[in-house]
């Protein structure tokens, strides 16, 4: 017989569910719980692409040392959903648990004899209970949280006090919800062994976090950097983000007299039309932005190469998913890196922010509305499935009263009078940025016409060679400008130097931390570099001069920051390499771990520890 | 194709607006279109109406998209703002800039491949989102930039540059904007200027989604068997100049008629337009009405022209959203920030 799992706050547990049954928020509730007890825990909606009938899944990584990444196998899993058990308890590590509603039997043929079983008749329990079928299928999610509470500990006080935040101002529902997780407890009590060896316990290792998606936090960003006109098109994974613009700008962006909007929102007809409405606002002088996915980054090709060209602020978020075309649309990548990059024909290539945390998806929305009208051009926040639908444990936002929106060089009509001549894209001081002029500012001066035809620096149209050329030059310049003001990269290398080094960025990191100490112990010790923004800054090249050989993290098939790394750096390919994952879930470390140490093995690489005795 | 530039001095006679500008005031850069091209008739009637109502002109954004009607917002109202955006999507960008400053006048310049074909998605939603601007097609039946293949607005069984006819049901845009929500639909022609000036400024007053098709011919592509002036027979007909790219130069179309009448009009390509100009008596705020009038006008092998649809009390899309008064663009950060205290509630809620 194998011997049970025994951790305390360091498991996996994983809900199987079915779509539609109301599972999003017990599971949600039974994450929270642990954040509020103080446990770090990474939360992971692995949902289908439909809206009721299909298997869904909730994983949950606790982990009191702070790895948050996905880690391989399950060690309980709750498998609500008897269509999938054979998938469910194969997922099982061996002397794990695996708890399901016992009113029908645990399939013979399925059974484990390295798994253990835990029997909960739920459907049985609340029979008698709740009259209403509607509200039985919603109580029985509450059911299998309240056994949960029994069986790992988790502090009575805690759930009760969400149900109770959570129905506020619908006091009815309390007395039925709190009751569902009784009866849930009840019976762990009185049938089961509780607790399990798996189990949680109170610590201090979230401290001031907060717990929240990266589409929420993006969207707060846009709001506190003061953008006022948002267009996008419904796709998955980026509707939450625009809906919740929405959903706090009407709270917190009304004239508190006339009960009027500081805002615009509308949702477009497609894509293309949605970043149209952001150039156009932007054009104006409007901060705008739009949220999309791959197919709608797509779609936005001919207008991103107008705005770049033209020299229009404008600001996209591109929360990824799994490509190519409607792949896997409700599956986690780093797919459209190169499409971001080089968007529209031409030579065009565009500035991307690339967050790895709420945190940062907040900061660089702020960031990337004043980039775009400092630059003059389309700012892409690359994000995906994973940082934006699901919660994290993040550092709280903060804001400094102080800081003024950088609204980049714009002449009003004083400045008009001031200056002896002007050309919209005359470059006076070679950061490659000309002065812009607004619409409506001056009876006599400033007027001028935006086209995505080549023109002169006085913005009149030319089909000179020679004046084409000097524009495109310009605007070389002005992406050497880009490369010194986005986010740098962030570098963790010990004192001593080593030969190898590791690139990654996004939603790689929080495996990361975990890979290196896993590779470390194997006698394998790497400097890593956190990319953070595109065009790469002096520091990134630096980094790889630095090291013999690197290797690329990212979660597509065919190394795209890597080529990115290549074209742009003109590096040698056999300096970069790749290390992939791309099948649609979040990237566990132990991927990392393994192909790292497969290429030391295979390179014959010597480890640290052959070298330094 | 391009004229000398006219010297900008004033002529001392040139009668003065409130503002005390003459139209040469109004006017843009010198046009690059075909001689005689209907556009041009529409730019004139644009930088007319303008100096009529006495609009400032920098407080006129112009937006295109792409096509020789599209380029024409370089050639009035030269102290606006302007932006030739991409084909087909001038729709969303003015919807964009109206929204971040509601403050401006919009005009917007389209094609009938531009508007009709490639933006027709984008020409329905700005219609139902009623953005409060004007936007006029240079209705010419073809694409004039890429060299005369039809539009969606070419009546079926007019014959193409290579003669082959067309064979699909023509979109009536206005038809079109009335059934979708517009609130102020009229039809003219380029060259009828006492009907199109005075339908451009009530359009540039209406505060709501105006939209005026203005059938404005193309001189360029004309290719009737029988015409002297068709493509074909001027190359025929023009030995020393037998190249395939020639233009024929041709003169402005202009009519005049009165209202109630019915006006032949001879297009460059040979065939005829019969245009009905509706009655002093006709009732534009009926919508049914001018829906049902313009079926049996069409059924009759004619255009009605004219002012086809008022809504006299229109709402916009910032009356739609409920936006504060004055520009979005111009809030800065006391109006648009909600400050860190704000930003604590907001991390309070998330733990
Ligand atoms: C995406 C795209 N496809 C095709 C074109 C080529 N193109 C330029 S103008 C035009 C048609 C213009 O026709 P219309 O809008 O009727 O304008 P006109 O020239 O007749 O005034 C086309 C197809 C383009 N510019 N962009
Ligand atoms: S091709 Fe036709 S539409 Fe274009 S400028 Fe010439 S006449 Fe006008
Ligand atoms: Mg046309």
């Amino acid at each position: 017989m194998t011997v049970p799992i025994q951790a305390v706050n360091d498991f996996v547990i994983k809900f199987a569910n079915v779509n539609g049954s109301g599972s999003a928020s017990a599971n949600g509730m039974f994450a929270k719980a642990l954040f509020r007890m103080g446990i770090p825990c990474a939360p992971r909606n692995i949902f289908p692409s439909n809206i009721q009938g299909l298997p869904t899944w909730f994983e949950v990584r606790v982990s009191e040392a702070g790895y948050l990444g996905r880690r391989e196998g399950v060690d309980l899993m709750v498998a609500m959903n008897a269509e999938t058990y054979a998938q469910d308890v194969a997922e099982v590590r061996p002397g794990g648990f695996l708890l399901y509603d016992s009113t029908k039997p645990f399939p013979k043929t399925l059974r484990r004899d390295d798994v253990s079983l835990i029997g909960v008749p739920i459907a049985e329990l609340i029979l008698g209970e709740f009259p209403d079928p509607k509200q039985r299928q919603l109580f029985k999610n509450i059911v299998y949280v309240g056994a949960l509470a029994e069986l790992l500990e988790i502090e009575w006080a805690v759930l009760t006090g969400m149900i109770e935040e959570q129905f506020k101002g619908k006091e009815k529902l309390i007395g039925p919800n709190v009751r569902a997780l009784e009866i849930g407890r009840g019976y762990a009590r009185d049938y089961l062994q509780a607790p399990l060896p798996i189990r949680v316990a109170r610590c201090d290792g979230v401290g001031d976090s907060i717990l929240i998606d990266g589409n929420t936090a993006a969207a707060l960003g846009f709001l506190w950097g003061g953008a006022t006109v948002a267009a996008w098109y419904p796709i998955t994974p980026s509707t939450s983000l625009a809906e919740a613009f929405e959903l706090h700008a009407g709270r917190l962006r009304r004239d508190d007299a006339s009960k009027r909007n500081r805002f615009a929102v509308l949702q477009a007809e497609d894509e293309l039309s949605a970043i149209g409405m952001v150039i156009g606002a932007g054009w104006n002088g409007a901060r705008s932005f739009t949220a999309t996915s791959g197919p709608g980054l797509s779609l936005m090709q001919e207008f991103l190469g107008l705005a770049y060209f033209a020299e229009i602020p404008a600001v996209l978020v591109d929360v990824q998913r799994a490509g190519p075309s409607t792949g896997m649309p409700t599956r986690t990548q780093q797919s459209d890196l190169l499409l971001g990059a080089y968007a529209s024909h031409g030579d065009t290539k565009h500035v991307m922010l690339l967050p790895s945390t709420p945190k940062e998806c907040f900061d660089f929305a702020v960031e990337a509305l004043d980039l775009a009208e400092r630059l003059q051009t389309p700012i892409l926040m690359m994000t995906d499935l994973d940082l934006g639908m699901n919660d994290h444990i993040s550092l709280p936002f903060r804001w400094d009263d102080a800081r003024c929106y950088d609204r980049g060089k714009v002449l009003d009509a004083d400045g008009l009078d001031a200056v002896e001549k002007w050309g919209r894209y005359l470059d006076l001081d070679g950061d490659g940025i000309g002065w812009r002029t607004l619409p409506g500012t001056h009876p006599e001066k400033g007027s001028f016409f935006t086209r995505g035809t080549s023109r002169d620096e006085y913005a009149k149209y030319t089909e000179s060679g020679e004046v084409y050329q000097r524009n495109m030059e310009r605007l070389e310049r002005k992406w050497a400008t880009a490369a010194t003001l986005v986010p740098k990269a962030e570098i963790r290398e010990g004192s001593k130097p080593k030969a190898c080094g590791i690139i990654y960025y996004g939603t790689s990191e929080p495996p990361m931390a975990e890979a290196l100490l896993a590779l470390k112990r194997q006698g394998i010790e790497l400097d890593a570099m956190r990319i953070r923004a595109f065009p790469f800054g002096a520091e990134v090249y630096d980094f790889i001069g630095r090291h013999e050989t690197v290797f690329v993290v990212e979660q597509n098939r065919d190394g795209q920051l890597r080529s990115l790394l290549i074209i742009e750096g003109d590096l040698d390919p056999a300096s970069l390499v790749p290390v992939l994952h791309y099948d649609g879930m979040p990237l566990p470390a132990q991927v990392v771990e393994r192909h790292v140490a497969e290429y030391f093995a295979a390179h014959r690489k010597p480890r640290l520890s052959e070298v330094t005795p | 194709m391009t004229y000398v530039a006219k010297p900008r001095t004033h002529h001392p006679k040139l009668p003065r607006n409130e503002l005390g500008l003459t139209r040469r005031d109004y006017e843009g850069a010198v046009s690059t279109l075909c001689a005689g091209c209907g556009h041009d008739s529409v730019s004139a009637a644009i930088i007319q109406a303008c100096h009529e109502l006495s609009i400032p002109a920098h407080r006129v954004a112009k937006l295109s998209g792409i096509g020789c009607s599209s380029k024409t917002p370089t050639y009035f109202l030269g102290k606006s703002h302007g932006f030739n955006s991409v084909h087909g999507r001038m729709p969303s960008v003015a919807t964009g800039a109206n929204m971040a400053n509601r403050e401006l006048y919009y005009i917007g310049i389209s094609g009938d491949g531009d508007t009709a074909s490639i933006g027709l998605g984008q020409f329905a939603h700005i219609v139902r989102r009623r953005i409060n601007m004007t936007y006029v097609v240079d209705n010419n039946g073809t694409y004039g930039l890429t060299k005369g293949q039809f539009s969606a607005t070419n009546d079926k069984g007019s014959t193409s540059k290579k003669g082959a006819p067309n064979l699909y049901e023509p979109i009536d845009l206005a038809m079109m904007a009335i059934q979708i929500g517009a609130t102020f639909v009229a039809r003219s022609f380029s060259g009828d200027k006492a009907q199109l000036v005075p339908l451009l400024k009530a359009a540039l007053k209406h505060e709501g989604f105006a939209f005026l098709d203005v059938i404005s011919p193309c001189v360029a592509f004309n290719n009737h068997n029988g015409s002297t002036k068709s493509y074909d027979y001027v190359r025929a007909h023009t030995e020393a100049m037998a190249v395939a790219d020639l233009i024929p130069i041709h003169d402005e179309i202009r009519i005049d008629y009165a209202p109630g009448t019915v006006e032949d009009v001879a297009m460059p390509d040979g065939s005829t337009l019969r245009l009905h100009k509706l009655h002093g008596d006709y009732d534009p705020r009926d919508r049914v009405g001018a829906m049902d009038t313009l079926m049996r006008r069409a059924q009759a092998g004619e255009i009605a022209t004219g002012l086809l649809y008022l809504d006299d009390d229109p709402s916009d899309c910032h009356e739609i959203l409920n936006t504060v008064d004055g520009p979005l663009a111009s809030l800065g950060e006391a109006e648009l920030c909600p400050g860190s205290q704000r930003l604590e509630d907001i991390n309070a809620a998330f733990r």
